[in-house]
């Protein structure tokens, strides 16, 4: 069983969201996502000092098997990515909610939670996700 | 479909797909990890989708003389196997396979599962056409465990108690009780194909298992053969390519007293120019996927298979390509151009990089 933790924000395409204090948005892929891409072993970063919309494909995930879009979930500056995965792209399977983040997006919006999932309701949609696989 | 192997599949816990109407494992674990088991000690594959068909009569090796661009007649002794291809009349490749001998007068075939219905119905037409004395028996009955790693011979012989099997040749397998042992594989190690009853296949697998055999799914399988510079049929070659395009020329037996299925079309095609060869691409900073183009310095090609290569850190594939491309190329990645270096396959020999 995947973890979810309750107090990120997730999307309908498997990347997780984090608002921290300082109003930025860390984002990353969900435990789900990598468990189903497999093992990650190149990254294409987004550039930093960019404008992204909500839904815009901003980097690139290859698995073994597959490469793999990553939209952004908020508007927003990105200000930061991490270079660590250059290196090591595996964090993303091995710490996906820590060592693996990939960007910090400074939002448009004051409220960035708005329009995403909350922990249960991704899990319901990975439910509905991997009976319709 | 389901093979005899299924239900180990999902005690395990593999992640499975579809392939070709098969219900297979991906993988068991992590892709990386069940490929280095492969290269660094030893992996079991279940390619019980693939099909033995046994080939019987006073003419089949007549027959296979037809049927096959190799001349069977070159495998003088009863288990000696060799790799070649079976092809059509404008001389494109149905499939690739391995042919042992089972007795003098007795061939067994393995098929590739994507082609094998293809395969059976071509072989049954041809048998018709020829009237020769052949009876083709496909064999569901049994199931086919390929062990490859260098721990693989080792392995085996001691579970399965066949001292035999230490000495056996490359492209040579022995029947020991109810197994059929060749040693032949995909993934450029030593190692062994397991042919036995679907009613042994589960025990036996577990066997292995509680040996310190690691399952592999397709997925390693996929970066172990792309490795070893081995095609994927319909893939790096379809039934509109000829061996020559396919880097398989060395296949072929063209003495003029054969007269096998393909063979006058591949006479007329060896006297024009052939204008594109199959060959390898390394590229750091991407990953190289089937159908991507490829700029060479001849003209523009495709990648027909690509992947991560987990023993050398990067992308490897291979690419149709203009004959005369060499050197430095670059590959299309997602509307980026990334660069690249065409070399000879394989890329990976005993666990060790070919290329500097």
């Amino acid at each position: 069983m995947s973890e979810t933790p309750q107090e990120l924000r997730y999307t309908n395409t498997h990347e997780w969201a984090r608002l921290d204090p300082d109003g930025t948005v860390c984002v990353g892929i969900s435990d789900f996502a990598q468990d189903a891409l497999g093992d990650v072993v190149f990254i294409e970063l987004p550039e930093t000092d960019t404008e992204v919309a909500a839904g815009a494909e901003v980097a690139v995930i290859e698995s073994v098997k597959a490469a793999s879009d990553i939209y952004s979930p908020v508007s927003g500056e990105i200000i930061r990515v991490n270079d660590q995965l250059t290196d090591a792209p595996d964090l993303v399977n091995s710490e996906p909610y820590d060592g693996g983040w990939i960007f910090v997006v400074q939002p448009f919006s004051d409220d960035p939670n708005a329009d995403l999932l909350t922990a249960e309701q991704y899990q319901e949609f990975c439910e509905t996700d991997s009976n319709e696989h | 479909m389901k093979t005899a192997l299924f239900e180990n599949h999902v005690h395990l816990d593999a992640q499975l797909v579809d392939f070709a109407g098969w219900q297979m494992p991906m993988r068991y674990s992590s892709t990386i990890d069940e490929h280095h088991a492969v290269r660094k000690h030893a992996g079991m594959f279940d390619v019980s989708h693939m099909l033995a068909v046994d080939f019987d009569g006073s003419q089949s090796s007549l027959f296979l003389q037809k049927l096959l661009a190799s001349d069977v007649n070159k495998l003088s002794n009863d288990g000696q196997a060799l790799y070649t291809v079976m092809l059509n009349e404008r001389g494109g490749i149905i499939d690739d396979l391995i042919v042992y001998r089972l007795h003098e007068t007795s061939f067994r075939i393995v098929f590739n599962a994507g082609v094998a219905a293809t395969d059976l119905e071509w072989v049954t037409a041809w048998q018709q056409t020829t009237a020769l004395a052949v009876s083709i028996k496909p064999r569901r009955d049994l199931s086919i465990i390929a062990v490859q790693g260098p721990k693989a011979i080792q392995t085996v012989t001691e579970l399965f108690d066949c001292p035999q099997l230490l000495a056996v040749q490359p492209f040579t397998a022995i029947l020991h009780n109810e197994l059929f042992i060749g040693r032949t594989g995909y993934t450029g190690e030593d190692g062994v194909e397991i042919i036995c009853p679907n009613t042994d296949a589960p025990r036996m697998w577990n066997q292995l298992l509680d040996s310190g055999v690691l399952p592999c799914g397709l997925g390693a399988r996929d970066t172990l053969r792309l490795e070893a510079g081995m095609n994927l049929n319909g893939q790096d070659m379809t039934s509109d390519h000829t061996p020559y395009e396919c880097a398989l020329s060395w296949v072929l037996d063209l003495e003029p007293s054969r007269d096998f299925v393909g063979q006058t079309a591949l006479e007329e095609t060896r006297r024009q120019d052939i204008p594109t060869k199959l060959t390898g691409i390394v590229l750091r900073g991407g990953v190289m996927r089937s159908g991507y183009e490829v700029q060479s310095n001849a003209g523009l090609g495709t990648i027909t298979s690509g992947s991560f290569s987990p023993t050398l850190g990067y992308s490897i594939a291979l690419a149709r390509v203009p004959r005369a491309s060499t050197g430095d190329c670059s590959v299309f990645i997602r509307n980026k151009q990334r660069a690249g270096r065409i070399v000879r396959p394989p890329f990976v020999r005993h666990g060790e990089k070919v290329h500097k």
